[in-house]
């Protein structure tokens, strides 16, 4: 339990000491620090896990299980690894003067702040906590969305401060009617605790929990960017710094569809009907096909990915809403592919950006050629993230179909066309991008491509063959989810 | 239900539900921005009241420290700055010219019908007055957001926000009486950061359009221009 408290202070210590300490040349350096000795934490927590199973705090404020350990591992690796890129990123956009020290103090403070949001959704035990925690999130990043001060960068962020924030009021809704659903079988200060709610879930009001439910997810939904509630995404991931897109799309999504999960556990329980899964595999196929089709639209090249995003978001939706073993345990690879890629993805397009001087697709022109490593970096990326073998994408959405062609058959051609569709949307952008001729007078900049190829190697690795703790894992994880094993 | 059968704190709060669904509607149609905020504050107000009251009869105490802070916050702070602010850029003698105000105001009655309609299954396993608490948290909510639909000025949306805050208090004094405390502490804090947030971006969104109207805030799109 000490390495879960340990994982929640180190971020909290950041906070201030970024905050106090005014930023020097070296500031991102010690952001990636910080966010080493965090992800040493939570490795230690895991390992704990491993050996002792499903671990409750003494005041039961914390419960770490198996679903939510991995996502914690996962936060802290696409954290630190997002610092390494962000620390010469950053740096560069200092010195071409769209930044300045007071703003880059801002920004390493609330990186920080954003980890501890991230933290506390995944750690807590008490669903009030996670609402709170999740509202924390977005408070932490909409100053970092506005950090360049254009126009639209304050838009974007007012845009993502309003939508976000009455969206997730949904969810503060739909957990007080939890929580009346709860204080009528128990008492009232524990009566908000997920293991306290997960025990007695056949007891809770079904009727309550039904509505509580379409609240829960229209509020969280927001934030994971389900259509129709996406607006916010794209505008946040353009027109913030591109360390941000990478950790928004690689770890904020992914959190609150934790939230969502997690709470479908209860419904589930309390109901014994698959509204809460009829309403998630909806949403999700929604968001999956609009998605796909605006891929062909798109002329910025961060506002492309942030699409991806989108479209792969409802995939998971989707498969969590399917709910058998083996749509469970695809659902959860999914997540840890798509975060890994994603994030890698946009440290490449960061660079990709600074080397041609825009994000209009339209420009960027010859990467290949300017700089063969993120020319590389962004095909590769885009190839597993568009589901080709032997990517660890190609696993987890041939898992999804194979569980749709079980389940609802007449579904599967929908899926297949969505992923077609997509293909298409990014290749098309893609490919005149990293072939073709380079422009006049275009050089390469001073990037670190260590992130990337780490990520790539392990979604490669997964898609060859998922090491055996990993499965082992994921399997505890879908029982615990789901009932039953998928092996 | 016959309403004259109920003890005194029951008749108290739906006397309070009442009211507090009168602010949101008075809100919905208001142009001057002044006066929005007032009745924000008066809603603010209602909310302590229904809080002290809950405390009382109840005999909560974590209660009264709610409601310490909903004075603080919604009652003082936050008008006193979206005050600060309207004084600031002159717009205290500009009316908002509301477009279709008779088709918003039937627009938040029909949002209230159908809060009633959503909560309706709630009644098989709860008393009558709840449904009523329960329904009036959600039209707030739901007016909130219409309010920001219907109005173009950032310093309106900014009460439309922390008016559905307010729709869910009262659903979580009346119905649960209150969340538990390191819960309430937590989205008291959030909704402080918001305000001070709400705040700094008031500068920016002046600095960047030289006006509060969000409606100029409209160069992020899908489509071509």
């Amino acid at each position: 339990m000490i390495a879960a408290y340990l994982a929640l202070l180190i971020p909290f210590v950041g906070i201030l000491y970024f905050a106090l300490a005014g930023h020097k040349t070296d500031t991102g350096k010690q952001n990636v620090w910080f966010n080493s000795v965090s992800l040493l934490a939570t490795i230690w927590l895991a390992i704990n896990v491993l050996n002792q199973g499903t671990i409750v705090s003494s005041g039961k404020a914390f419960l770490i299980d198996p679903f939510n350990v991995y996502l914690i591992v996962l936060t802290a690796f696409v954290g630190l690894t997002t610092s390494i890129f962000s620390s010469p990123y950053m740096a560069h956009e200092k010195e071409i003067g769209k930044l300045n020290d007071t703003r880059l103090k801002l920004y390493y403070s609330m990186y920080q702040g954003f980890m501890l949001a991230m933290y506390l959704v995944l750690t807590t035990n008490n669903m009030g906590i996670m609402w709170v925690a999740m509202e924390g999130a977005t408070l932490a990043t909409v100053l970092l969305v506005s950090l360049y001060r254009t126009p639209e960068s304050i838009e974007a962020a007012w845009k993502y401060f309003i939508l976000c924030g009455v969206g997730i009021a949904q969810a503060l809704f739909g957990t007080i009617l939890l929580y009346y659903a709860a204080v009528q079988i128990g008492d009232g200060e524990n009566a908000l605790l997920w293991s306290v709610l997960y025990e007695n879930a056949e007891q809770l009001n079904p009727e309550v929990l039904e509505i509580a439910f379409v609240f829960l997810l229209i509020g969280y939904g927001t934030k994971i960017g389900l259509v129709p509630l996406h607006s916010w995404l794209p505008d946040a991931h353009s027109e913030g710094p591109t360390p941000m897109s990478a950790v928004l799309s690689g770890l904020l999504l992914n959190d609150a569809l934790y939230a969502v999960v997690r709470n479908k556990m209860l419904v589930d329980g309390a109901t014994h009907s698959h509204l809460a899964g009829y309403l998630m595999m909806g949403f999700g196929m929604l968001s999956f096909l609009v998605a796909a089709v605006l891929l062909h639209r798109q002329k910025d090249i961060k506002r492309l990915f942030s699409y991806s995003s989108i479209e792969h978001m409802g995939i998971m939706t989707f498969a969590f809403g399917i709910g058998g073993p083996l749509a469970t345990f695809a659902a959860l690879l999914h997540m840890t592919v798509h975060s890994l890629t994603k994030s890698a993805i946009f440290v490449t397009v960061g660079h990709a950006a600074q080397v041609a001087g825009t994000q209009s697709i339209d420009k960027i022109r010859g990467l290949i050629r300017t700089q063969p490593k993120i020319g590389w970096g962004l095909l590769i990326g885009t190839i597993s993230i568009a589901g080709f073998p032997p990517f660890g994408v190609f696993t987890s959405e041939f898992l999804v179909l194979l569980a749709t062609m079980h389940s609802y058959p007449w579904l599967t051609p929908l899926l297949l066309l969505g992923i077609g569709i997509a293909f298409a949307g990014l290749f098309r952008h893609i490919q005149p991008m990293v072939y073709g001729e380079k422009p006049e007078g275009q050089l390469p900049v001073k990037a670190n491509l260590w992130p990337v190829m780490i990520h790539l190697a392990l979604v490669l690795w997964m898609g060859l063959a998922i090491p055996g703790f990993l499965a082992n894992w994921f399997s505890q994880a879908t029982i615990l989810i789901s009932g039953s094993s998928p092996l | 239900m016959n309403i004259a059968e109920l003890d005194f704190y029951t008749q108290a709060i739906l006397s309070l539900a009442a009211l507090v669904g009168l602010t949101s509607f008075l809100m919905l149609g208001q142009g001057r921005l002044l006066r929005l905020i007032f009745v924000f504050a008066m809603q603010g107000f209602l909310l302590t009241l229904t809080t002290v009251l809950a405390a009382y009869s109840l005999n909560n105490h974590h209660l009264y420290i709610s409601a310490v802070l909903t004075l603080v916050l919604k009652v003082i702070f936050i008008p006193w700055m979206l005050r600060r602010q309207v004084l600031h850029m002159n717009m205290h003698r500009d009316i908002e010219a509301l477009n279709n105000k008779t088709t918003v105001m039937l627009g938040g009655a029909s949002l209230m019908v159908f809060s009633y309609y959503v909560l309706q299954p709630i009644v098989q396993s709860s008393p009558v007055v709840m449904l009523n608490a329960l329904a009036v948290s959600l039209s707030v909510v739901l007016l909130g957001m219409l309010l920001m639909i219907s109005h173009r000025q950032a310093v309106a949306h900014v009460v439309g926000f922390m008016s559905i805050e307010n729709g869910l208090f009262f659903a979580a004094i009346v119905a649960t009486n209150g969340m538990p405390m390191v819960v309430e502490l937590g989205v008291a804090f959030d909704v402080l950061v918001a305000a001070v947030l709400f705040g700094i971006f008031f500068l920016h969104i002046r600095t960047s359009i030289d006006s509060l109207d969000v409606d100029l805030l409209n160069k992020l799109n899908e489509v071509d221009k």
